[in-house]
């Protein structure tokens, strides 16, 4: 009991934060009134949801509040899962809570952004808390307002009021869909409480329904491909620290919404809702590695690189689907965890990278790759954190990318016993094309880091940057410090999320952090085993000795000179490689001719004096092909329904008559 | 007892690929001028470059940061952990649970990660032309790699390289559809990761296709010796590599007498010998390719290892 009403009590601390916020946001000290509250809050949560992680894992405890429907009221509970992810959703707060102190004294209009960023934090740890689906769609409903609130904060720019309007549209429909999905879980009693949507009896093809909005709902709040379009717009628009909540946390919600309503509620599904999610987890990685990848934008690369990494975390549950309806509870668990960990582990280096994105933001006034450069000079700090993160987000051991992903291999590699064919051929293809994201992750941060910190200035702004605040750095400091506890020392992290795995996979990994040297050894049947701990201490050793080497015996003599650049250096910083130029190899090679890149060259005739132009368009096709019908249509419809708004009296109660006695017949002939 | 030889194997493993890696490449150079019937640098000279480098002065471009410093020796540990897990005499090595064939190939390609961030930092063309083509062919050596480690992996039920060795080196195996695709696909992929002929050519300094050279074209003194002793270890890396998995009959096992020691370290050598022939073979014979044709070939490994993980998951025993 204690934890839940402890965790509501941070949770309403959040929303009067939030309210006085309103009243006292144009104070001189509001910032660091109301981020210096909400950091502390965050730590409380985190505590208590560690509390309710290690504690008292499997068993829930229900805080029942007289609000909401009134013959159910709300309900609140802690089970391992909804530990586990407020542990990551509070994490996420905290930290943006240390960066926002100091970041938040750049913002212009702080009464735009202060009294949502509290009720953006009460709102995610509410969807995670709660118990029914009533309350868990309002709070949904909720976190979705706030945060579309925080992405129009700067208003003024036509950019960010754009991607308000796409984002409250598909926010909408993605809590249509998840209505329906609840409702449909529920059935015609109207008992919306999960325990009781649990124990419902339902036919597969309400399951196969639920699945189909689920992945709807949840998966367009995550950034899904086919439905991330509004993504890379709405997460870049809000502030750094609102990004890196939206980015690390909110698709973390999502995720959480995913797995609660398909692995706990709806029951038992068969195999190919597995495939499914694997196919359209497979898609997402990929896509969205190649579309960050292209990208000059350094928020909208992050929010690409988001949708490949919630791909990545969707291959781990779609594998966790089709384990468990083949009864392979070991395997099943080790997708989940290998899911799970990624969710912790995307949480934590996507908040640092957006933290470091705002930090040359602040001090450029850049987002723009090609104006940027040669920053590792002027904020060495900042570059030294990015890389931290750029290296976790890329895979690379000993950092913790590189574990959950390691993790989910070895699940693929679980796979060939799995008895349905199709899976048989999907899994190897989804093998691959997680191999590739990875491998494309990695050439993106090359790209980011390299263009961003290395080389040298493109512009005046990013010659003069200075290094940001303390407290800024400080935040990304913790961050990238857990991305190398979690990458050093990954078998705790996976012990905790075996309570969860023994109630939603079937079955749960052999206790990790006992082994020696903690080791992780996911199946033991295979053997496979790493050890990042191992691996850093080998890395350093080796680098030490070989430092020591050099400097005892090898020549000391160094000299500074310009740079060699096979004796035809150009001082101008133009002739650097820019970010497009960077990723023209990979995009001749994977996106020639198709829709998304579009180059124009327009070659002066032989005597004609212009000079010859090339241009290149960089779009994202899913515009075209889903999200422009679509809003034809509805204009369409629109136009309309217009009509019906010059109807006489005597029609419009011609109108309510029909449809009184269509609803009549529905009913007759229904019963 | 087994614990001080495998120990033992491990150090002794750390010390010859140090040692052996210049001698490799040396070896190559040596046969690939023969067989162009030039009579070529002693088949020592790559420890007298090392050497001479070590002893003259480093020129660091003035607008360098600490990334162009630190990026050798992280490159260097980095290839040489990786190393130090591949099997090469002995299969008895003390560390071999802490990485597995996945892990290997990630710290390869933290290696790359560096050295193409070393690439861009002075900020010239020729820096980020090295980095953005290194990053192209490894978005396609990398997954191909990949999909040979799970065709293997497939086979042996484990990601552990002692383990897929142990499995291969027993009798029983057989010849396996599967196991030559990756077998293939593994050549293409070392060929690529090494930046050899028909990739890249390691022989040529001022030419515009070239990847890895542009990207150290600013290092000089002990900076450029780390890196050109760590891509000599990489090389020698892929061939145990392709040795221990394919040729496993000659590497000793954990706890094995020491002439069994001994006959696997002659093995050893005899192994490097023939690849570094055949290697050097293959060079001379062929021609270096556009860059923009690279994707087809080192696409070929990608669909190769495809393949191999699909015949296994169709059946375990193709």
């Amino acid at each position: 009991m204690g934890a839940v009403v402890y965790l509501m009590l941070c949770v309403a601390a959040l929303l009067g934060v939030g309210l006085l916020a309103v009243a006292g946001a144009r104070m001189h000290a509001a910032t660091a009134m109301v981020c210096g509250s909400t950091l502390v809050l965050s730590i409380a949560a985190t505590i208590l949801a560690l509390t309710g992680l290690t504690g008292r894992a499997g068993s829930a405890a229900e805080l029942i509040l007289p609000v909401g429907l009134p013959w159910i009221g709300a309900h609140f509970r802690i089970d391992a899962l909804a530990a586990f992810f407020l542990a990551v959703v509070n994490i996420g707060g905290a930290a943006a809570s240390l960066y926002a102190l100091g970041y938040g004294a750049h913002e212009e209009e702080p009464h735009r952004v202060l009294p949502f960023f509290p009720a953006f934090l009460a709102g995610m740890n509410l969807v995670v808390l709660a118990g029914d689906a009533f309350s868990f769609l309002l709070s949904w409903e909720f976190m979705s307002l706030a945060s579309w609130a925080l992405v129009v904060a700067h208003h003024r720019d036509p950019e960010n009021r754009r991607a308000g309007l796409v984002y409250l549209i598909m926010a909408s429909l993605g809590t249509l869909a998840l209505l329906l999905a609840l409702g449909l879980l529920t059935g015609p009693d109207g008992n919306y409480g999960f325990e009781a949507i649990r124990h419902g009896v339902r036919t597969p093809l309400t399951g196969a329904m639920v699945l189909v909005l689920v992945l709807f709902g949840a998966g367009s709040k995550a950034g899904l491909v086919p439905l991330h379009a509004w993504l890379p717009l709405a997460h870049p628009a809000a502030p750094s620290h609102v990004s890196a909540l939206m980015s690390g946390v909110m698709t973390k919600v999502a995720v959480y919404a995913f797995v609660r309503i398909v692995f706990d509620l709806a029951g038992d599904l068969p195999w190919w809702s597995g495939a499914l999610v694997l196919a359209v987890g497979s898609l997402s990685a990929v896509l969205g590695v190649l579309q960050a990848l292209m990208q000059d934008d350094t928020k909208r690369l992050l929010a690409y690189s988001t949708i490949e990494n919630i791909g990545i975390i969707f291959i781990g549950l779609g594998l966790t689907l089709a384990f468990r309806a083949d009864g392979m509870g070991a395997a099943a668990a080790l997708a989940m965890t290998a899911a799970l960990l990624h969710v912790l582990n995307h949480s934590l280096f996507k908040s640092l990278l957006f933290f470091g994105a705002g930090a040359v933001l602040t001090a450029t006034g850049e987002r723009n790759l090609d104006r940027l450069g040669g920053l590792i000079h002027r904020m060495p700090v900042t570059s030294l954190l990015f890389l931290a993160g750029s290296m976790a987000i890329s895979a690379l051991p000993p950092l913790n990318g590189f574990v959950s992903e390691w993790l989910t291999f070895q699940a693929i590699l679980q796979s060939p016993d799995l008895p349905q064919w199709a899976l048989k051929v999907m899994v190897p293809a989804a093998g691959g094309l997680l191999a590739l994201a990875a491998a494309l992750a990695g050439a993106a941060f090359v790209k980011t880091f390299g263009i961003v910190f290395l080389g040298r200035p493109r512009s005046t702004e990013a010659a003069a940057a200075q290094e940001v605040d303390r407290l800024s750095l400080s935040a990304m400091a913790l961050l990238a410090l857990l991305c190398l506890f979690a990458g050093l020392v990954p078998g705790p992290l996976m012990d905790a999320a075996a309570p969860i795995t023994r109630l939603f996979a079937g079955g749960a990994l052999p206790p990790q952090a006992s082994l020696p040297w903690l080791t992780i050894v996911p199946a033991v049947a295979s053997g496979s085993s790493y050890n990042g701990l191992l691996v850093f201490l080998f890395m350093t050793i080796s680098a030490l000795l070989a430092v020591w080497v050099i400097h005892r015996f090898a020549s000391h003599a160094i000299r500074r000179a310009p740079a060699w650049d096979c004796g035809f250096p150009e001082p101008s910083p133009l002739t650097q490689y820019s970010g497009s130029s960077f990723a023209q190899p990979i995009r001749r090679v994977f996106l020639a001719r198709t829709p998304v890149t579009r180059e124009q060259v327009s070659m002066p005739a032989p005597g004609e004096m212009r000079p010859a132009r090339f241009a290149l368009v960089i779009t994202d096709p899913i515009w075209d092909w889903l999200y422009q019908p679509f809003v034809r249509a509805v204009e369409f419809a629109a136009l309309q329904l217009n009509k019906l708004q010059f109807l006489t009296i005597r029609r419009y109660l011609s109108l309510v008559f029909l449809s009184l006695v269509w609803l009549l017949l529905v009913l007759a002939i229904w019963s | 007892m087994e614990l001080i030889s495998n120990l033992l194997v491990q150090i002794m493993q750390m010390m010859l690929v140090l040692s052996a890696a210049p001698l490799l490449t040396g070896f190559v150079r040596k046969m690939k001028a023969r067989l162009q019937r030039r009579q070529g640098p002693p088949i020592i000279q790559p420890y007298r470059d090392l050497l001479r480098l070590l002893k003259k002065e480093v020129v660091v471009a003035e607008n360098a940061s600490w990334i162009f410093r630190v990026a050798p020796y992280l490159i260097f540990a980095a290839t040489w952990v990786a190393a130090a897990l591949v099997p090469t005499f002995a299969t008895g090595l003390l560390f071999s649970w802490s990485a597995d064939l996945i892990a290997i190939i990630a710290l390869l390609a933290s290696a790359r990660f560096f050295l193409a961030l070393a690439g861009m930092d002075i900020g010239t063309a020729f820096g980020g032309i090295g980095a953005s083509r290194e990053m192209m062919i490894a978005s396609l050596a990398e997954p191909a790699m990949l999909l040979i480690v799970f065709t293997m992996a497939l086979v042996a039920r484990s990601t552990q390289l002692s383990a897929v060795v142990d499995l291969l080196s027993a009798s029983g195996v057989g010849l396996r559809v599967s196991l030559g695709l990756a077998m293939v696909g593994l050549i293409i992929v070392a060929i690529a990761e090494n930046g050899r002929i028909p990739v890249d050519n390691p022989a040529t300094h001022l030419e515009l296709t070239m990847v890895h050279e542009a990207m150290v074209l600013e290092y000089s003194g002990r900076h450029l010796a780390m890196i050109e002793l760590a891509a000599s270890v990489k090389l020698l890396l892929y061939i145990s590599l392709i040795g221990c998995i394919f040729v496993p009959w000659t590497l000793a096992g954990p706890g094995e007498s020491t002439s069994s020691h001994l006959a696997g370290f002659g093995g050893y050598l005899a192994k490097l010998a023939l690849f570094g022939f055949l290697l050097a073979v293959f060079e001379t014979a062929i021609a270096k390719m556009r860059v923009f044709r690279l994707p087809d070939f080192v696409g070929g490994a990608l669909m190769l290892g495809l393949l191999g993980t699909l015949l296994l998951f169709v059946s375990r025993s193709l």
